[in-house]
């Protein structure tokens, strides 16, 4: 089970609705991923600055830790608290700095990712009260992707929850289960990556990173993945401009494409799509096993 | 003509009322609308009748069907027609994977294309794809015959016993016991009742067809068949 959304505006004026529309697609997944969701929106970025969205233990004073933050920056740091995420806002030069502030002042905070464009957010619970509890429809964006979680390899808690940060602006979310993940995560860890969990997805996600840290571009480590991760899987990717998505040989698991002249979107079945405007006009296709799709904007 | 719109009747309604329908029914011509994906639309059908749905369907459509004709104006989820008994399905657009999974009987044509393992453990139904399949069709297919108009995926009629395989364009690989066959006069026969029962007789010459089958060297176990179980 688990369900995968993603969505990819291609007309600018729907973008305000990105959030309300990703919103809806979460809900209808929900029987397919009862126990956590997530989701990573891609909205505005502020020239110079990195967004790194921060998780804290519910009822945290996240108020106080921005105050210390923009201590520590020597300027004004930005920042939006969104339940028990907040996303900070910093200029690059100061990244360094707030970071080492995070780690010594407030190692209970764990940074869920970063990235000029990327917010992501996850938690234990029915998808759609997830989704509400961040806010979700009411945010902008270009592209956004999602997550239902059944969990089959590892507890339901938040650091098991998709999506999975894989580097700057870069995150993944899965559906299916690897039988390799304990070999590959040893072999990962040998490599100097640390894992938060006994998660199969995660060790996807590490690979991912491990595999652009040595130089491979995003669409040769899904390659690469083919090879390397073993199980069941349909993987969808979001970057800096869009997302991709790779299904593995023996397609198992469902997935379902469709475009119009306003957006292209991803769902593990095709009942997640059907609010989307203009869904009756759509192009609706399978994506082929074995297969890298991307779709960006250029 | 009954007409059922799923976006105000629950689905469970729409199938109950079908299971209620008497052989001898009047209402013999349904109209299910905004199916919306959902699953299980128009199964367990046991009365001749046509139901068309407008729109595109999730899983299992029309799974169980006997006697009914099923007529899908959109695309079908995973599991079309699976363990259909009699009757048609027929889908204009594009199936998702097991179309037709453990088919006994009847008739499912995709005007599309079908995604992997269509046709998987058939025992007696008949599918005509007019558009391509993909991998590990008609894998450990019993009885019944597979029409493919397109091309086949990787490992077609893999551990395949009985059931007759028809494709017209490229094959990309068979599957373990699976070989091609002569196309004999009584087979060219059998293809061209298919095709005309698809709705596309004379279309295509049935001469061009390639048929596959078992080479019935996996029925048993044999310790020296191990490397292709």
């Amino acid at each position: 089970m688990c369900g995968i959304v993603g969505l990819f505006l291609k007309d600018p004026s729907l973008e305000p609705q990105l959030g309300m529309l990703v919103a809806g697609m979460l809900g209808t997944l929900c029987d397919r991923g009862p126990d956590s969701a997530g989701f990573a929106v891609y909205g505005a970025e502020t020239p110079g600055s990195i967004k790194l969205t921060l998780r804290a233990p519910a009822g945290y004073a996240f108020e106080r830790l921005a105050r210390r933050l923009e201590t520590a920056a020597g300027t004004s740091v930005p920042h939006a608290i969104h339940d028990t995420h907040m996303v900070v806002t910093v200029p690059l030069a100061r990244e360094a700095a707030v970071r080492a502030e995070l780690a010594e002042f407030a190692p209970e905070v764990g940074i869920v990712g970063a990235g000029r464009r990327m917010e992501i957010f996850k938690e234990v619970g029915r998808p759609d009260l997830v989704a509400r509890r961040f806010g979700l429809p009411g945010m902008a964006g270009t592209h956004a992707i999602g997550h239902t979680r059944m969990a089959t390899e590892s507890a339901v808690t938040t650091d098991g929850a998709h999506p999975f940060t894989t580097g700057p602006d870069q995150c993944l979310v899965h559906n299916g289960s690897l039988s390799n993940h304990n070999a590959v995560r040893r072999e990962l860890i040998r490599h100097g990556l640390a894992f938060q969990t006994e998660n199969d997805s995660e060790v996807a996600a590490g690979y991912m990173t491990w595999q652009m840290r040595e130089g491979l571009s995003l669409a040769q480590t899904l390659e690469a993945s083919l090879a390397a991760l073993d199980g069941f899987y349909t993987f969808v990717v979001g970057t800096e401009s869009g997302f991709g998505v790779l299904r593995d040989p023996i397609a198992c698991k469902p997935a379902v494409m469709a475009e119009t002249e306003r957006w292209v979107a991803f769902g593990t079945e095709y009942r997640a799509l059907v609010d989307l405007p203009g869904i009756d006009a759509a192009r609706v296709w399978e994506p082929e096993p074995a297969t890298v799709y991307f779709r960006e904007r250029h | 003509m009954p007409t059922v719109d799923l976006a105000h009747t629950p689905l469970r309604e729409l199938n109950a009322a079908l299971h209620r329908l008497k052989p001898d029914s009047n209402e013999t011509h349904w109209r299910v609308l905004n199916p919306r994906g959902r699953h299980a639309v128009a199964v367990g059908i046991d009365a001749p009748i046509l139901v068309e749905v407008e729109g595109h369907v999730g899983y299992y459509c029309a799974g169980m069907n006997k006697s009914a004709t099923v007529v899908v104006n959109g695309n079908a989820g995973p599991g079309v027609a699976e363990n259909m008994m009699s009757g048609q399905v027929r889908v204009k657009g594009d199936v998702s994977q097991a179309a037709g999974a453990t088919g006994c009987g009847g008739l499912l044509v995709v005007d599309g294309n079908a995604a992997a393992r269509c046709g998987i453990s058939m025992k007696g139904i008949d599918i005509v794809v007019k558009g391509s399949v993909g991998h590990l069709s008609a894998f450990m297919a019993q009885a019944g015959r597979l029409v493919v108009l397109g091309e086949a995926g990787e490992a077609l009629g893999d551990s395949i016993y009985e059931a007759r395989l028809y494709v017209h364009g490229a094959v990309k690989s068979l599957g373990a016991d699976c070989v091609e066959k002569p196309l004999e006069d009584h087979h060219r026969a059998e293809l061209g009742r298919l095709l005309d029962a698809a709705g596309v007789a004379g279309e295509i010459d049935v001469g061009t067809f390639r048929r596959y089958g078992s080479a019935r060297r996996l029925y048993h176990f044999h310790i020296d068949n191990i490397g292709s179980y």
